[in-house]
């Protein structure tokens, strides 16, 4: 009995930050997702997929007064804005030559600066307070600690949304289209539809992705004026973290960054900078061999 | 005969921008001479930048890691060890060195997108590096005061904007003739073969992860020797001078100046560095949005909007298209300037 | 006496398709050898696990005495195995003389070598006679972007040789070029040094009649029969599956 109390006492402290830490790594594999299917399929690197996230991340800050119709309505809203954000990026992305990956992600930069500016200009530079709905306003308590109702929330329902996203790639027509893509990119060019189309239809899901992210995080990682790039950086290091391209592998990558992020730095605060870093070498490193391959292909 | 005259115009033109770049502190304020010094930093920077993505075919949005790395390295030991520029640009560049040695692993192997995103993932690390390693780098407050540099052993130290500009002036043009007389030796032609058809070059029989390691290292070194002409010109940095947004600026800067051209890289990202800062003055607070619709239209300007992707940037496997080559072999050099 | 190539039970397989089941495979110093059989035999897969750009499923490889089959291409043609690609592969913005300088780099041993730029001038001196013996001198300083197809051809050879081969591999060196160029490259291909091994890849038999000592026939992945170029023509089993495979 003594040892398990004691066993219990070590663990106590940092039940916290994991929880914060699964929390954290679910918001970060839904916005990478979109990040993955942009890249996977369209072969583009969208440095505008932040924008995309902070769209849902303002709609949220703007909408919601408390009440849970304000947080449908903001879903809806923060998903359809960030479609169409990603469909307008398309749209911007048609004159340029497919496979010219410079002009393509200049471009995307360029629409992630003035979009970021256009936000700010509309919302305020201040970083806006985000409202969650009333009831879960309060915290609950879990082995003796109190914890943020809405985070607990949050785990659920990001937990049930990566897992419908895992079934839609897994089991549906257009997830064995967007994965094979990704094995073949080649491939999409044979399916007989035109490229602009596949263009538009892959950034206005990655768009929906990060805009439900942005609208659901928004009281983890809130809306403001570094927020784009913050959202952007985690994607990307989850997605070559996570091998890119696989989807089990962006989730363990990004659930291994929210601990990092949150648990890592309770653990060893002083090597906290360098955790980051190291586990991106690590995983590099033990999987280079394996990754070679891919990436040559990709 | 037309690529002689073009040689001749093009070194004509070099020499004009040299001399006016050498008069220029006494025509202009202390101020723009401060900013011009630091603009040739990050010149140089857009150089290393080129070296990688128009010479080796290794698209790089994360040349900010190593002259960050170069940066503060110069400063810790400008502050703690020595104020002798050439220590100075020597522990930097060997940081900047380091840093790319120990990236390597990760980006030898990706082409394409992949390097884009494995570099700027590299890149964004080590700014969160230098916001969080205290004791080091100062925080996000970044590290200020360090005494001014003096070029060599027993020469003054550098008091003023001028003689500052001069030093980074002196330290720019020694290294991209470094640069130029580098791509002139085999390492030079492999690395452009290697662009051309990387497994032909394979085929020949040369160790081309080899080749592409050694360019990176060295294009760290160049990055990370520009990072200490920073701090000469700047006496303070922070993690602010390494964000993204300055990767992705030096790669606009040499897509314009035509990606594998050094002179290109140098004229293309000053060009846009100086842009980006007379927006900032002028228009304070819409300056990203004008910043953003500028990127967007010089990618719609830019004569290699046209599908120009070739060498490494396709994917391997996939021959190489002969597609309309000039008429005549010596508008080559024309094309080259473009590329 | 051993040989310079042996190749023993290579097996290749795509999926279910055996491309090539067992194949054995010698070659000996200064031999000229070709491969015929009809589309699909195996020529081409087999070409590639000698030049190491593809890995057997079963069967060894050895060249000069040693194992080769953990290595890949560049290894290889560092060892001496050089090729002809089907479709002329140089580099489109080099120069003549810059293609086959980069080729003969890896293999260059001057007594300067360590000297800067020694390795270049060596390999700048060994190109221009190459380029003269192809005939390319006066086009020496033309981006071989802009040869043509013929040239490009000549070119790829003069690069190969510049890599010191002892085996040379031919994948269908007469693919696109008119009469003309083909009988110059018959006439090349024929004043190649003695010590040079070839293995030729080739459709047209008057070719392999006129290039080769010994001939081996693949069909379905298989050595269907070996020997000299008048044993295989007179063979009846080599007609029939000939025939059939044409047909």
């Amino acid at each position: 009995m003594i040892a398990v109390a004691a066993g219990t006492n070590r663990i106590d402290p940092y039940l916290i930050p994991a929880l914060d830490g699964v929390a954290y790594g679910l918001l970060v594999f839904v916005a990478a997702s979109g990040l993955v299917v942009c890249f996977g399929v369209a072969n583009i690197l969208n440095l505008a997929h932040g924008l995309l996230y902070a769209i849902g991340g303002y709609t949220a800050a703007a909408l919601l007064d408390g009440g849970w119709a304000s947080l449908a309505l903001a879903l809806a809203v923060g998903v359809l804005a960030a479609a169409a954000a990603g469909v307008l990026l398309a749209g911007l992305l048609t004159p340029v030559a497919t496979g010219n990956h410079l002009s393509q992600a200049l471009l995307t930069f360029g629409v992630a600066l003035a979009g970021g500016s256009l936000l700010v200009a509309g919302f305020g530079p201040d970083n806006p307070q985000v409202q969650v709905p009333s009831a879960l306003e309060g915290s609950v308590m879990i082995a003796g600690h109190r914890y943020a109702a809405y985070r607990l929330v949050f785990i659920v329902v990001a937990a049930v949304l990566a897992a419908a996203l895992y079934l839609v790639v897994r089991r549906t027509r257009a997830g064995m289209l967007v994965r094979a893509a990704v094995d073949d990119p080649e491939m999409v060019a044979c399916l007989g539809v035109s490229p602009a189309r596949i263009r538009a239809g892959v950034l206005a899901a990655a768009g929906a992705l990060a805009g439900a992210a942005g609208v659901l995080g928004a009281p983890i990682i809130g809306p403001g004026t570094g927020t784009a790039d913050t959202v952007l950086l985690l994607s990307l290091v989850v997605v070559v973290l996570g091998g890119l391209g696989s989807m089990a592998g962006t989730l363990l990558a990004a659930l291994a960054i929210g601990e990092i992020q949150t648990l890592g730095v309770a653990l060893l605060p002083s090597a906290a900078p360098f955790l980051l870093f190291a586990a991106m070498a690590a995983v590099l490193a033990v999987r280079a061999r394996g990754l070679a391959g891919r990436w040559r292909t990709a | 005969m037309r690529g002689e005259v073009i040689r001749r115009v093009r070194g004509g033109i070099a020499a004009l921008v040299l001399v006016g770049l050498v008069v220029a502190p006494w025509v202009v304020d202390d101020y723009t001479t401060s900013i011009l010094a630091r603009t040739l930093a990050l010149a140089l920077v857009g150089v290393s930048v080129a070296l990688l993505t128009g010479v080796a075919g290794m698209p790089t949005l994360g040349q900010t890691a190593p002259y960050a790395a170069g940066a503060y390295a110069c400063a810790v030991v400008g502050s703690r060890v020595s104020d002798v520029g050439v220590v100075q640009l020597v522990v930097a560049a060997a940081a900047g060195a380091l840093l790319a040695a120990l990236t390597v692993p990760l980006v030898v192997h990706a082409r394409g997108v992949i390097v884009l995103m494995i570099t700027l993932a590299i890149g964004e690390l080590v700014v969160i590096v230098l916001g969080r390693w205290r004791s080091v780098t100062g925080g996000t407050d970044g590290l200020a005061g360090i005494p001014a540099v003096r070029p060599f052993w027993g020469l003054p130290a550098l008091a003023d904007d001028q003689a500052r500009y001069l030093y980074a002036l002196a330290v720019v043009a020694t290294l991209v003739g470094a640069v130029l007389v580098l791509l002139r030796t085999r390492a030079g032609l492999v690395l452009r073969a290697g662009r051309d058809d990387e497994t032909r070059l394979r085929a020949s029989g040369h160790r081309v992860a080899l080749h592409l390691s050694g360019a990176h290292i060295a294009a760290g070194a160049i990055a990370g020797a520009a990072g200490s002409l920073l701090v000469v010109a700047q006496q303070y940095i922070s993690p602010a001078d390494f964000g993204f947004d300055t990767s992705a600026l030096l790669l606009l800067g040499v897509v314009i100046g035509g990606t594998a051209s050094v002179g290109g890289a140098l004229v293309g990202a000053a060009l846009v560095i100086a842009v980006r800062d007379w927006l900032f003055g002028v228009l304070p607070g819409h300056a990203p949005l004008v910043l953003g619709a500028l990127f967007v239209a010089t990618v719609y300007l830019l004569p290699t909007g046209v599908n120009r992707a070739r060498g490494r940037l396709r994917p391997p496997g996939v021959p190489a298209l002969q597609a309309n080559p000039p008429a005549a072999p010596d508008q080559a050099t024309v094309a080259e300037l473009r590329r | 006496m051993t040989g310079l190539l042996e190749a023993q039970d290579v097996s290749v397989r795509y999926g279910s398709l055996a491309a090539l089941d067992g194949v054995d495979l010698r070659i000996h110093d200064g031999q000229r050898h070709a491969l015929i059989g009809p589309n699909g035999a195996g020529k081409t897969t087999l070409l590639n696990v000698i030049g190491g750009s593809t890995r057997p499923h079963r069967g060894t490889v050895r060249f000069d005495g040693r194992d080769v089959g953990r290595l890949g291409p560049a290894a290889r043609a560092r060892r001496g195995i050089n090729r002809i690609h089907q479709r002329p592969a140089v580099f489109p913005t080099l120069t003549a003389t810059e293609n086959v300088v980069v080729a003969a780099l890896p293999r260059v041993v001057g007594r300067r070598r360590w000297w800067p730029g020694g390795r270049r001038r060596a390999a700048q001196r060994l190109a221009g006679p190459l380029l003269d013996q192809m005939g390319l001198t006066a086009v020496a300083a033309v981006p071989a972007g802009h040869l043509a197809h013929g040239q490009r051809r000549q070119l790829e050879i003069a690069m190969a040789l510049a890599g010191r081969p002892r085996l040379l591999l031919l994948d269908e060196p007469a693919a696109g070029l008119s009469a003309i160029e083909v009988g110059r490259l018959v006439e090349l291909l024929q004043a190649l040094p003695r010590a040079v091994a070839v293995l030729l890849v080739e459709h047209r038999l008057d070719l392999v009649y006129a290039l080769s000592d010994t001939v081996t026939v693949l069909r379905d992945g298989q050595t269907l029969a070996a020997g000299t170029p008048d044993e295989i023509r007179t063979s009846p089993l080599v007609r029939q599956a000939y025939a059939d495979g044409v047909a």
